[in-house]
């Protein structure tokens, strides 16, 4: 539970222009120098404020996992729902002989 | 007489009930109400047609001797829900066009039980907001106006749209959303009332995710007893949500009562936070008045890791919300940006920068990277064991009180634009009714006053899980004792 735990509790600035082009691309935005430039230090104040968390003990205390403790549901394992090809196409963007059609993939 | 638009939920259904007038009448006149409001910005969708079909229906059954709970009672839906037929847009652009071909649980629910749609309401895009200013679709205005001064003021988010058009009396009752206080919040700021239940009474499917481990319908309406109703309508086991509770749905419109002997009432002392407005603290001290004025015993407790809350949020809801926003990548609905250069990975980054706004990608960013190689146990591990101290805190408060009181948010409504350039200062609207969140407690927020500007005050009772029942029971002896009855002056 110690990895990365230094790394967080760094004061200010946590965030360069460099690491918010790595997360962008993480999270697949595409995002110009202007609006990078202007995030570094939105990002980094939200995270400085969330890095208050580093402060609590949590020694022995387990991640919430459920909210509300409930035996996870079990169905029998069956079809149940299927064959609506044309609903799940209804939105698409473009759609080409019953598929979802994408740019090129591989040149 | 009472125009029609004045009557809540309880009044329509039994008005209709009775033959005192027609599901049709009452479905006109909201109509009619609506187009009236459309300065508020209220609606992204409106469905009159909607409205009317589900009012011929209930008056046809009604000939016939059938009547359905919630015949020829109206609402509005925040546009979060997934409507058959009904472009459903969560205020982003990027699914600007989408129409779903199916229904949400909450609202076929609530559609099966006879409720009529007048429309699809605005909200910040995806929920993530606290004043409806992250929509795409323009900013809902609030009604209400401080005393003697046009300044036009937020409605509250992320349910604005909702709060704003029960308050105008566009609706009688309207869904919204719960992920950090987007029911409770927004219902203090309008001078309404709204509960956000347990986590998993509402299903969930249907509605477009943001922070799944947090996010949970509930009813926004005029009174305690409208969202009594209305909840009941709403919640019940949907095999559909894994994390749908298989529990009865108790009947709390039947069981309200506001007499509170035997009840004690825990108020946290560590919500009394620095800066708090003198008139919020005053308010809340009234509310304690009222409740011992009920019956109830008055217990002071303690929640240590409150201040803890909003942190732990804001690494949690960020986290969630980018790997369910995963999903907007322009293939499968919504809107896509074909970039001329690129491929599919180019594709994907044009049209989430182009359909996604400013805050929607600065949750997404955080998210991303809080969950990112290296910082997941510092950031995402560390928050979810803050939630298990969390929802410890009201563990240990719950075996010495039955219900907590305290204020629903630390200031009134504010004007449009006086928070937006500081994300944090926006965030901090939520910093009382984000803990039941994480802890996944009932909570509810009903209107207790007026501020000397003359703008709605809210207080909120948090509850044990699963015990809505005492929530409502203490937020109706509040109604009773507060008399809350200012309304916006009609400027619209």
């Amino acid at each position: 539970m110690k990895a990365g735990r230094a790394d967080a509790s760094r004061p200010s600035m946590s965030i360069d222009q460099s690491t918010v082009r790595r997360i962008a691309n993480l999270a697949r935005i595409a995002i110009g120098d202007e609006e990078a430039n202007q995030l570094v230090p939105e990002l980094s104040k939200i995270i400085d404020m969330v890095a208050q968390l580093q402060e609590v003990d949590t020694s022995g205390v387990e991640p919430m996992a459920a909210v509300i403790p409930h035996p996870m549901p079990l169905r029998d394992d069956v079809v149940t729902d299927g064959n609506r090809r044309d609903d799940i196409l209804a939105n698409a963007p473009e759609k080409a002989q019953g598929f979802f059609a994408v740019p090129k993939v591989i040149e | 007489m009472t125009a029609i638009t004045d009557l809540g939920i309880a009044a329509l259904r039994d008005g209709v009930r009775d033959g005192s007038f027609s599901a049709r009448e009452v479905a006109e006149a909201f109509i009619a109400a609506v187009e009236a409001g459309r300065a508020l910005n209220a609606f992204i969708v409106e469905t009159p047609d909607h409205a009317l079909a589900a009012a011929d229906e209930a008056d046809r059954a009604r000939a016939s001797g059938a009547h359905a709970p919630l015949a020829g009672v109206p609402m509005g839906i925040k546009d979060l829900f997934c409507t058959k037929g009904v472009q459903t847009t969560a205020a982003s652009h990027i699914l600007e066009g989408f129409v779903p071909t199916y229904e949400s649980t909450v609202t076929a629910k609530l559609f099966a039980a006879g409720v009529g749609m007048l429309g699809k309401l605005n909200l910040d895009q995806f929920a993530m907001g606290s004043s409806n200013e992250t929509s795409a679709f323009g900013n809902v205005v609030s009604p209400w106006r401080r005393g003697g001064d046009a300044t036009a003021l937020c409605p509250g988010g992320s349910s604005g749209g909702s709060a704003a058009a029960v308050a105008a009396r566009m609706v009688p009752g309207a869904t919204g959303t719960d992920t950090g206080g987007s029911i409770r919040q927004p219902a203090a700021f309008t001078g309404i009332s709204g509960i956000k239940p347990t986590y998993g009474r509402c299903s969930r499917w249907g509605i477009v995710a943001f922070a799944s481990s947090l996010d949970q319908a509930g009813p926004m309406a005029r009174d305690v007893r409208d969202c009594a109703i209305l909840l009941g309508a709403m919640s019940g086991y949907d095999p559909k949500d894994a994390t749908s509770l298989d529990e009865p749905v108790p009947d709390w419109e039947g069981n309200l009562s506001s007499s509170l002997k035997g009840l004690r009432v825990g108020v946290p002392k560590e919500y009394r936070v620095d800066g708090m407005p003198g008139e919020i603290e005053a308010l809340w001290q009234a509310g304690i008045d009222w409740l011992r004025d009920a019956g109830a015993e008055i217990v002071e407790v303690s929640l240590p890791h409150t201040r803890y809350a909003l942190p732990a949020y804001y690494i949690v809801a960020p986290a969630e919300a980018s790997s369910n926003l995963a999903r907007y990548d322009g293939v499968r609905y919504g809107q896509r940006v074909t970039p001329s250069q690129g491929g599919i990975h180019e594709m994907y980054a044009q049209t989430r920068a182009a359909g996604f706004g400013a805050e929607v990608k600065r949750r997404i960013l955080i998210g991303t990277y809080v969950l990112s190689a290296g910082y997941y146990d510092a950031y995402y591990t560390q928050a979810q064991r803050v939630r298990t101290l969390i929802a410890r805190d009201f563990a240990d408060a719950f075996e010495r009180c039955d219900v907590l009181l305290a204020p629903t948010a630390p200031s009134a409504a504010f004007g449009l634009g006086e928070k937006t350039a500081d994300p944090i200062a926006m965030y901090l609207n939520d910093v009382f009714t984000v803990p039941a969140s994480l802890a996944g407690l009932p909570g509810m927020s009903v209107p207790a006053g007026l501020d000397s500007a003359g703008l709605p005050l809210g207080l909120q009772l948090i509850g044990r899980p699963l015990d809505e029942q005492t929530v409502l029971n203490a937020g109706l002896a509040i109604e009773q004792r507060a008399g809350f009855t200012a309304r916006p002056e009609k400027w619209w």
